[in-house]
Parts: C-alpha cells; sequence; structure tokens
C-alpha cells in the first residue's frame, strides 16, 4: 500500500494550480485534460495547435521533474489488460459525456465556483470508492 | 505564437506537479480511492494545493475584459445539472475506479514509457471516438 506524502501533495497540487491558473489568464482556457485532448477529435485549424502544444508540455512535465526533482515516477498499475481497455473506454466516452474530468471539473471547475463542476465531482468521486469498494472488498482483487 | 508558449508553460506545470505528487501513480490514486482500505489522504492534499492556487487566478481572470494572449475567455457558461452531466460523470467515476488512470495521468505516464499507460490512453482515445460518433454535433 502506499504511504502519505502530504508535502510532495500539497507542492504537486500547487504546481497543477498554478499551471491551470496560467492557463486561465494567458490563454483564457479550462485547463481540462479530457475536454483538450478529445477537442481533437473535431479538428479546427485554430484550436489544433494550442492543443498540441499543451499536451506536448504535459509529457514534457515529468521528464523536467526527473531532471529537477530526481523524481522517477513510479507507474503501478495492478488491473488486466482488458480491464485497462474497459477502463479507458469508460475514462473517454464518459469525460465527454459529461464535460470534463478530474482536472477541468475537480480543478478549474471547483475553483472558479461551477455549481456543475460540483455536482460532476461529487458523482464521479462516489462512484469511483463504490467501484473500488465492489472490486476490492466484494470481489477481492 | 506566444499562445502556443502559454498552453506549453500550463501543461509542463501540470506534469511536473502530477510527477512530484505522484498522482500518475494509479495505486497511489486507488489508495486514495480506497476509503475503506489502508487510506493514504495524498489525492486530497493535491486537491487542496490546486485549488488554493488556482481560485486566485480565476479570480484575476474574471477582472481582466481578455486573456493576455487570446482575444476572449472561453469558459463555459453553462449553470444546469443534467442527466448527461451526472451521467457522463459517472461513467468516467466507473472507469477510474477500475484502474486508477483519469486523463492527465494517464497521459502524462506515456512519458515514463509504461505499457499499461500506453494500453489505457489508446482505448481511453477510442471511447472519445465513439462519444464522438454516438453524438456528432456536440
Amino acid at each position: 500500500m502506499s504511504e502519505f506524502t502530504p508535502l510532495s501533495g500539497l507542492l504537486g497540487g500547487m504546481l497543477i494550480g498554478l499551471g491551470a491558473a496560467l492557463f486561465a489568464v494567458l490563454n483564457g482556457r479550462i485547463a481540462g485534460i479530457s475536454g483538450v485532448l478529445g477537442g481533437l477529435a473535431a479538428p479546427s485549424a485554430s484550436d489544433t495547435p494550442w492543443r498540441i502544444a499543451f499536451l506536448a508540455g504535459l509529457l514534457l512535465g515529468p521528464w523536467i521533474a526527473s531532471a529537477a526533482f530526481a523524481i522517477r515516477p513510479d507507474i503501478t498499475v495492478t488491473g488486466s489488460p482488458m480491464l485497462l481497455i474497459a477502463a479507458g473506454l469508460l475514462v473517454g466516452f464518459g469525460t465527454r459525456l459529461g464535460n470534463g474530468c478530474t482536472s477541468g471539473h475537480g480543478v478549474c471547475g471547483l475553483a472558479r465556483g461551477s455549481r456543475r463542476s460540483l455536482a460532476a465531482t461529487v458523482t464521479f468521486f462516489l462512484v469511483a470508492v463504490a467501484t473500488v469498494f465492489v472490486m476490492r472488498r466484494a470481489l477481492g482483487r | 505564437m506566444m499562445r502556443l508558449l502559454g498552453a506549453l508553460i500550463a501543461g509542463c506545470l501540470i506534469g511536473i506537479g502530477l510527477a512530484v505528487s505522484q498522482m500518475m501513480n494509479p495505486d497511489k490514486v486507488l489508495s486514495f480511492i480506497d476509503f475503506f482500505g489502508d487510506w493514504d489522504p495524498t489525492l486530497a492534499m493535491v486537491m487542496i494545493g490546486a485549488i488554493a492556487v488556482a481560485v486566485p487566478g480565476f479570480w484575476l481572470a474574471g477582472k481582466r475584459e481578455r486573456p493576455l494572449l487570446e482575444a476572449a475567455f472561453t469558459f463555459p457558461r453553462r449553470k444546469d445539472i443534467d442527466l448527461r452531466l451526472i451521467g457522463g460523470a459517472a461513467i468516467f467515476g466507473l472507469g477510474w475506479g477500475l484502474v486508477g488512470f483519469c486523463p492527465g495521468p494517464a497521459l502524462a505516464a506515456l512519458s515514463t514509457g509504461a505499457t499499461p499507460a500506453f494500453i489505457f490512453v489508446a482505448a481511453m482515445v477510442a471511447g472519445m471516438l465513439a462519444y464522438k460518433a454516438v453524438f456528432p454535433s456536440r
């Protein structure tokens, strides 16, 4: 099981918040990852470049963190490939249908006091908690 | 050009934050979501830190006529809570709870070369395209 790391959690969270705040003030946009990525499905010449730039930054970030803070990101996944595929399909479809994910609704939406984002965040948290409960406690996975 | 730099820097900061906070690691995320297990409250600290910094950012944005690098703000204005919002959030929550990946961390995790991240992101993109096929107008 993982250990409580409050300081690196708070610092990492503040960096995420800084990215979202800058994107709002500089570009006037919501730093919602599912929205930025999903928008590429309906390409418009004026939108595609900034979407690619944002996503490139997102992938570059962990490398910078590795170089600057000597962090080696650990990616531990317990699920099977089939479960990963099912989860990916649900996350992709659900975030488009619900107009956002943890970043767009959870960080940006809550920070700007959006009722819709609060409703969405409470919903996806509760469903995720119920899902993990069933998977781990009832099915013992 | 400047707006591309703005997007790149914003994405970068979020990517660094996801690595520093270890939210790129599905196992750590699941340890938060697993309320009834050996609970790891780190994700709550990440949300507190992120929102604490984002609030003044959005407040500042709200005071301005237009953003610094674009012609206008493109923030959503809707206030209604409809079935699509709640249904979509529920479907997302189910997928998130199954593995512990949400879109940002999954994309950031591609940078490590981890195979599960590639499988998840490929399926996530397929899910987004499926949405586009079902609701072409939105």
